[in-house]
């Protein structure tokens, strides 16, 4: 069984190495500063106990006020999992880093989510449209789309 | 005696577009690849002509009423997309169902990845050239596991047959004594098959040692399913993460070494018979009893949100849901099997000549449904 790992226990962990990189962190997740997002996510993946190597998936929801983009990290070795999340103000030009160099898995995920959310992933070597055609209006997951 | 002087060709690189419409891309897809003479330089998907917004629809309908839409995601194997929205929903709500209905959707489910692997197998062995012979001698097999499937729910393709909390039906009387004719006949079907192609010079000079997928790479490019596992991860969600009563059953994870198109035709047929094993022992315990638990039909989840994923026939199918507390997701998202799987292709074709090119991408089993969704 994938043990599901207190966001609690690794936000502490993090803000040993990191201070002052978690906004806030639960049972279930935690989450991230976007600024911080790519030393966080180097630690999670380099260190030993951790070692998430395994990239699930990305997904980003729109809460009006803010964008959130979810990450679901696995360590294949250890066998456990935890959700890291990150958000970013503003319905102009939203932004978080791509976290491509690390888990080249997110390629095409991160292509959808600026697609269909308008969200941009700074770093990121091929940041088009992945489903609709350049010049689409709007961005059809926002909530405030249609 | 005259020395031989080895002269090199200089040649232009150019870009050659493969589909949307083309026998091999299964499907409505296109790669923009750049060839040097007949060597792969450089390969782009271009995705999105099957784009519905099902992700979006999701929002606008209820939390039964989105069952449906699953089907068309990854059309060859719904009764796995049925179960992974399924699951999901459950563990939002909080959701307990019955033994019997448990039962049945595991059987569904492995059934359902054999049909999908007669499909992978059968189109792969398309693209390497042996044309459609072995591929209509799996398709009769998928016939015999579509007759069962119309018995439980009466529809061939898009069965819309579990249900939040159980399944929609029963199944009918005579419905296990057909399973155990069908489960008694494929085994000696496979080892048939199976003697012809593994040895086979054709398949061996066209698969082996082609569109190799290393284990790091696969690793780093989130693969998974018989992708990885012929890439030697042993990873599979039902043995690593066991969900519904997976976890009861006594089974082998079949992985290969090598990483190449032919580990992947091996790994498919392999898991084929384990399968086999999960639904005979399915069949020998299954209990009676309910099949659905008393789930309102307006399912109003508390407000948070859950990830429920599973063993799809394709690799880790997952379903994201944020609730607010209405009758409808806030938000639904699927992990795309087939989009991620797609991940390593550039890595896999690079140097490959253009008929490698169709087999490797032939042999990661991929549905536009589910890519482009």
């Amino acid at each position: 069984m994938t043990v599901a790992l207190s966001g609690k226990e690794i936000a502490s962990q993090i803000e040993e190495k990191f201070p002052d990189s978690i906004e806030e962190s639960s049972q279930e997740s935690l989450v991230v500063k976007s600024d911080s997002l790519l030393s966080v996510a180097a630690f999670l993946k380099d260190t030993g106990s951790l070692k998430f190597d395994y990239l699930n998936y990305i997904t980003a929801v729109d809460y009006y006020s803010y964008f959130e983009v979810l990450y679901q990290l696995t360590s294949l070795e250890h066998n456990h999992s935890v959700i890291i999340k990150t958000r970013c103000h503003g319905r102009e030009n939203p932004a978080v880093p791509s976290v491509i160099g690390l888990w080249q898995g997110a390629d095409f995920q991160e292509r959808e989510i600026y697609d269909l959310m308008g969200i941009n992933f700074t770093g990121h070597p091929n940041m088009k449209r992945l489903f609709l055609w350049e010049g689409f209006p709007g961005y059809p997951l926002r909530k405030d789309y249609l | 005696m005259t020395t031989t002087e080895i002269v090199t060709l200089k040649t232009e690189p150019f870009v050659l577009n493969f589909g949307p419409v083309h026998p091999s891309t299964h499907g409505v897809y296109r790669m923009r690849a750049t060839l040097d003479g007949e060597v792969i330089l450089d390969i782009e998907p271009v995705v999105g002509y099957l784009h519905r917004g099902i992700e979006k629809l999701a929002e606008e309908r209820t939390y039964t009423g989105f069952i449906p839409l699953t089907d068309r995601l990854d059309y060859i194997s719904p009764m796995s997309n049925n179960l992974a929205y399924c699951l999901a929903v459950e563990k939002l709500a909080g959701i307990k169902v019955p033994e019997r209905a448990e039962y049945i959707r595991v059987i569904m489910a492995e059934l359902q990845r054999i049909a999908n692997h007669c499909i992978a197998v059968g189109s792969f062995l398309n693209d390497c050239g042996a044309f459609f012979t072995p591929f209509l001698y799996l398709f009769r097999e998928r016939e015999k596991i579509y007759d069962l499937f119309e018995m439980v729910c009466g529809q061939r393709v898009t069965y819309n047959y579990m249900r939040i909390g159980g399944v929609s039906q029963d199944i009918p009387d005579e419905f296990l004594p057909a399973l155990r004719k069908f489960t008694d006949k494929l085994p000696g079907f496979l080892e048939e098959y199976d003697f012809f192609l593994k040895q086979n010079e054709v398949l061996l000079a066209r698969a082996k040692g082609v569109g190799i997928l290393t284990n790091e790479t696969a690793i780093k490019c989130s693969i998974s399913g018989p992708v990885a596992r012929a890439s030697g991860v042993k990873w599979d969600l039902r043995k690593a993460d066991p969900y519904s009563i997976y976890d009861r059953f006594e089974f082998d994870v079949p992985t290969a070494e090598v990483g190449d198109c032919y580990d992947r035709y091996r790994v498919r047929i392999e898991e084929m018979s384990q399968s086999l094993r999960i639904i005979r022992q399915a069949m020998s315990q299954i209990p009676s009893g309910p099949v659905r638990a008393d789930v309102p039909h307006l399912v109003r989840p508390p407000a948070g949100d859950a990830y429920a994923h599973i063993e799809a026939p394709k690799g880790e199918l997952g379903f994201y849901i944020v609730s607010d507390n209405s009758i409808a997701p806030y938000r639904c998202h699927i992990r795309p099997t087939s989009l991620i799987n797609l991940s390593a292709l550039r890595e896999m074709v690079k140097g490959w000549k253009v008929a490698d090119l169709i087999i490797i991408f032939g042999s990661i089993d991929i549905t536009m449904g589910e890519i482009d969704r």
